[in-house]
């Protein structure tokens, strides 16, 4: 029935061939055009910033110039980048901890009604105790080691991926769970060739936000009690009113938690290209 | 394809019992929600023959979808028998190939991966699979979009892929409910062909539940009108049309124009839909 096909196919080819064809130039001129508007407010902000300290608005221990920080970033390089480890260390273990611990009481909410009963009033429990307050007991418990850090940082990120998984795996199509019985597939089966895939977009937006909670959780766990990493190098600046380097330590911990979303940003567009490209709506049911 | 009907072990079992495909006797089914029971069908017994066409027409909510659905195993009965190839139903049947009304394609494979799923649920041999997919995208005119995502077809194209992928393992019986509901007139006609042609060609049985009337007489050689709830089944014709069915020809024969406004007036006295 070529008629039929020769209708229905225009979308298929533009969709299908035009990335691929794409020429370095042009993703050069794409990413440009993507970043361009905020690198410009990004100027006119520091631009501001230094017109303040420039006019000496406000003394210099209290807002440093944009070229003292700078300078501060430069000189203090080899400890700034000891303490930005330690604290991508703790974060990033933190936050993968946080997605296995998280996924794992995802699926067994979905899967169990009973453990849903049991887990749920747990889990939303462990997200209303304010988190900072547990960070001294972890402290007295774990010591000054990595430890209560990460635990923090978990306690932090985990609950946005429980929900996320939750709402991910329960959104499966019960037809797609119906031939999927009549398949003869095995609930394993099911879960990985249908519920998990259909889950992804869900899962992957509970890790964007959890992976930048984890950053939190890893700093205010170095607030309460520890020798290294970005929180503690902030109470040190603070202490010492060096603000130069209380601006450049706020400027890492930032950086930290934008390179990290971008990393799970990345890892998106690898997992789910089907999903972000869905534009075209699918034919809805009429009836 | 006459190894279609070799290949289902519930072969031997059925043949002492005439070949009869889907034996329904005295079902009932009711649903019962927090506010109301429901009664979705009552009294319904059909039996279906190999390698039989039976199509299914009544208004909407007359419980059509859920005979199905109950013949497949996927919603219990309230009461009543059900026998598939000869064997009590009990739980999902996997001797079926089922469509839906929405082609419920898995959106991240692409047209033959989302055909093959059905070969990886069931562990089919990898090599015999590929080869009867690639025999069904031919056959359906799905060639050239092997791994166009479904996002990227029509939705008779979806509605293929669907047909496709109930057809994979060669199921002695096909389940359709409103597998053409959503289509726009022109593509359904063409569908329509196409599936009887499919049917003409492997001997599968099908029940296909529908909205429409033309489409039940074009491809059934039995319609099955029911009423609106508590469904039942109000009256079986059957088909007096040639077995091979050209669509122009049927569509402007006596026979069929006689039949069609026949079942149309029976939906009308029985309901305000049609």
């Amino acid at each position: 029935m070529p008629e039929v096909i020769s209708r229905a196919a225009p979308p298929a080819p533009e969709t299908d061939e035009a990335p691929a064809r794409r020429t370095a130039a042009q993703r050069v001129i794409q990413l440009l055009d993507a970043v361009w508007r905020p690198a410009l407010l990004l100027v006119l902000l520091v631009f501001g910033w230094w017109a303040i300290t420039a006019a000496e608005v406000f003394p210099a221990y209290l807002v440093p110039a944009p070229g003292d920080v700078a300078n501060e970033l430069i000189e203090e390089r080899e400890m700034l980048a000891r303490h930005t480890w330690v604290t991508t260390y703790e974060t990033v273990l933190g936050f993968l901890l946080a997605a296995a611990i998280g996924m794992l009481a995802a699926v067994l909410i979905v899967y169990s009604p009973t453990l849903e009963k049991a887990l749920y009033p747990l889990i939303l429990f462990a997200q209303v105790i304010p988190k900072i307050a547990i960070a001294p007991i972890l402290v007295v418990w774990f010591g000054f080691g990595p430890m209560p850090k990460v635990i923090l940082a978990v306690l932090i990120a985990f609950f946005p991926v429980v929900v996320s998984g939750v709402a991910g795996l329960r959104s499966t199509d019960p037809e797609l769970l119906d031939l999927s019985a009549t398949m003869g597939a095995s609930r394993w089966k099911t879960f990985r060739k249908i519920r998990f895939p259909n889950a992804l977009p869900h899962l992957l937006s509970g890790l964007k936000v959890a992976v930048t909670l984890a950053v939190v959780g890893a700093v205010v766990g170095e607030f309460v009690g520890a020798d290294e990493g970005l929180g503690y190098v902030l109470l040190l600046a603070s202490g010492n009113l060096n603000s130069s380097l209380l601006f450049a330590d706020l400027i890492l911990m930032s950086a930290l938690g934008v390179v990290l979303f971008v990393m799970v940003e990345v890892a998106e567009k690898l997992l789910i290209p089907w999903h972000a490209s869905r534009r075209q709506g699918v034919p809805l049911t009429t009836s | 394809m006459p190894e279609t009907m070799t290949t289902q072990p519930a072969a031997a079992a059925g043949e002492q019992r005439a070949a009869t495909t889907i034996d329904i006797t005295d079902l009932t089914c009711t649903f019962t929600s927090k506010r109301k029971r429901t009664t979705a069908l009552t009294d319904v017994s059909l039996s279906v023959e190999a390698g039989e066409f039976v199509s299914i027409v009544g208004p909407s909510g007359c419980g059509k979808s859920t005979l199905l659905k109950i013949v497949a195993g996927l919603v219990p009965p309230s009461s009543g028998d059900v026998r598939l190839l000869g064997n009590p139903v009990t739980g999902p049947q996997r001797e079926i190939g089922f469509a839906f009304q929405r082609a419920a394609l898995l959106e991240w494979r692409g047209v033959r991966a989302n055909i093959l799923l059905q070969a990886e649920m069931r562990n089919m041999d990898k090599r015999q699979a590929a080869a009867r997919a690639d025999q069904l995208i031919e056959l359906t005119g799905l060639t050239g979009f092997e791994s166009a995502l479904p996002h990227e077809l029509s939705g008779g194209m979806q509605q293929r892929v669907a047909l496709c992928r109930a057809l994979l393992h060669e199921p002695p019986v096909l389940l359709m409910d409103e597998p053409f509901g959503a289509l726009d007139a022109l593509t359904r006609e063409h569908m329509n062909v196409e599936l009887h042609r499919i049917w003409r060609e492997t001997g599968t049985t099908v029940v296909l539940v529908t909205h429409s009337i033309a489409e039940a007489v074009y491809l059934g050689q039995r319609v099955v009108v029911m009423t609106p709830r508590p469904g039942r089944i109000e009256r079986v014709y059957d088909v007096d049309l040639p077995a091979v069915r050209d669509y122009g020809a049927t569509m402007s024969s006596s026979t069929f124009e006689e039949l069609a406004r026949e079942i149309r007036v029976l939906l009308g006295a029985s309901g305000h839909h049609g």
